[in-house]
């Protein structure tokens, strides 16, 4: 079990319509713990002139609506939150999504770029990244793009230099000690190694982000035929 | 029954209040830049006030009727004209079936909001008609207008009533030809340099060429930090003042990223988004504090200003 420390958790405003409540300092699971124990109580007691939240790794952002209630009576209820929290549950470690990736070719272009810059096999590489289970810190950036921390640091590699103009939607990618997946397609400059048959953001979906803060993530290498098939399936052929 | 498009203009999209709910999932919140010109919009028809309605910049469309129709123009002033004749905005006009809308010269502002009796007809995406035009969703198909489409009308008006004699009440809207934008101080304020931070409300900015529905890139004294250490990504908003490492800050507007990772040295309050949103390339501004209460009573006091306004013309239409 582990508990919030209200003397460490500090509150400032982001404007007048939002209000940052920050953990501590720094890319640490164990604030991440912290912050979905928060908004797993704000998805249950919403309160009036309660907009939304947004986690990110350090901090929760709460917008609402000042012409209900002010930056003080809000201070005074999101004070009273935490200490209500009071002991939190280590999250279960049994719920870990899979993502089915095609490693490599024109899926992964620098998957060969990688592997040379660690002076290891690509099939090493592959192996070491889909080990591995990722924590999904924050979702941002654009629709559904997860923050997943926990890369080996064997195979942190830095940005590209320049970055692509298109990378296309399912893209799996590494950007220093981080990896992520590209939802929809957009510029980016993340090592692309390859793309998963998943789609990560549909807008018609009830939850149309697949994946949420605090979720837990792996990544299963598949061929071809299987990326085929989990797209065509998708599209209820 | 709809409107057609003659000529798309420069960026037609349907917008309404925003979608909200989804910023955790990274969903952009979009709706109107000038969200005050689109809510008076809505009254002046009696409409909900976050009835979508279409937001047009700087170089407006050309829009054809093909049904008679209620409708007001708020927001920028950009010379709307109905067959040719200056129109008046701020109040509803009767605008019969093939009639042509078009546009001129932006007089004052750059984004007019067209309001229709009873709203477009067109699907709801994560409870909200806005378009978020980067990822391609909601509002009409996900884009902005373009030549030869239709938007529909989801009611048409049949009251009697024809000619009116209401328009917005004055001091709601604001004086958009203003250079004071009021700020809070960012998460980040101290973290910037002690000449920085003077510079930052002592001399001017003015807003550049790169401009448009997700941030407006300032021309200005460049800004910077004391240390330039990085930062981990937190959540940005409507209003939120960043600055990347080269010194040139960026308002943030209503397509913004819900999350960044530049620091944050102040916030436009909530009540001068609507002067910021309308500003054209060039446009001479100069940051002034404010406090927190002090910018949430303008907001409630807004508020108050709306609902009084909603009351009246409930009144009028009966």
């Amino acid at each position: 079990m582990i508990s919030i420390n209200p003397s460490l958790v500090q509150y400032y405003p982001l404007g007048d319509s939002a209000i940052v409540i920050q953990f501590g300092e720094g890319v640490n699971p164990l604030i991440n713990t912290q912050i979905r124990a928060v908004t797993a109580w704000l998805d249950e007691y919403t309160f009036e002139g309660f907009v939304e939240y947004v986690p990110a790794f350090t901090t929760i952002t709460v917008y609402y609506e000042p012409w209900i209630l002010d930056y003080k009576e809000l201070l005074s209820l999101m004070k009273e939150m935490i200490a209500d929290i009071g002991e939190i549950q280590e999250p279960d470690e049994s719920g870990i999504i899979e993502i089915p990736v095609l490693y490599g070719a024109e899926q992964g272009p620098d998957l060969q770029y990688v592997a040379d810059f660690h002076q290891i096999s690509t099939a090493e590489l592959i192996s070491v990244h889909s080990q591995a289970v990722y924590l999904v810190y924050m979702i941002g950036f654009v629709p559904g793009f997860p923050y997943l921390g926990g890369l080996d640091e064997r195979i942190a590699t830095p940005r590209k230099d320049v970055p692509r103009s298109v990378v296309p939607a399912g893209s799996v990618g590494i950007a220093g000690q981080q990896t992520g997946v590209y939802p929809i397609e957009t510029p980016g400059g993340w090592q692309i190694i390859g793309r998963t048959p998943l789609n990560l953001f549909d807008p018609d979906r009830a939850a149309p982000a697949l994946l949420k803060a605090g979720d837990r993530v792996r990544f299963k290498a598949i061929d071809q035929t299987t990326f085929i098939e989990i797209k065509g399936a998708k599209h209820g052929h | 029954m709809g409107i057609r498009v003659i000529k798309p203009g420069l960026l037609s999209s349907i917008q309404d209040l925003g979608r909200y709910g989804y910023q955790k999932s990274g969903m952009a919140v979009s709706g109107a830049m000038d969200g005050l010109a689109l809510q008076i919009g809505n009254l002046l028809l009696g409409n909900a006030k976050e009835t979508a309605g279409l937001e047009c910049t700087l170089l407006g469309p050309v829009l054809v009727f093909e049904k008679d129709q209620l409708i007001a123009l708020t927001g920028g002033d950009l010379s709307a004209q109905i067959d040719g004749l200056a129109v008046p905005m701020w109040k509803p006009l009767y605008v019969h079936r093939g009639a042509v809308l078009s546009f001129g010269k932006a007089v004052k502002g750059c984004r007019t909001y067209l309001c229709v009796y009873g709203g477009f007809n067109l699907p709801e995406v994560l409870s909200s008609a806005s378009t978020y035009l980067k990822a391609g969703i909601g509002g009409w198909k996900g884009r902005a207008l373009k030549r030869d489409d239709l938007i529909p009308f989801k009611r048409l008006y049949t009251k009697s009533l024809k000619k009116f004699n209401w328009s917005s009440v004055p001091g709601i809207y604001p004086d958009l030809q203003s250079n004071r934008i009021r700020v809070l101080e960012g998460p980040e304020f101290k973290s910037f340099t002690r000449k920085s931070r003077s510079d930052f409300f002592e001399q001017s900015f003015s807003l550049s060429t790169q401009a448009d529905r997700m941030g407006h890139y300032l021309d200005g004294p460049l800004l910077y930090r004391d240390q330039n250490g990085e930062l981990l990504s937190a959540a940005v908003s409507f209003g939120t003042v960043q600055v990347p490492p080269q010194g040139k800050p960026i308002v943030l507007m209503a397509d913004h990223q819900t999350t960044g990772g530049y620091p944050r040295i102040a916030q436009v309050i909530t009540a001068d988004l609507t002067c910021m949103a309308q500003m054209q390339a060039g446009h001479q501004i100069r940051f002034e504090g404010i406090g927190l209460a002090q910018a949430q009573e303008l907001l409630v006091k807004r508020k108050q200003q709306l609902e009084e306004l909603q009351k009246a013309i409930t009144l009028k239409y009966g």
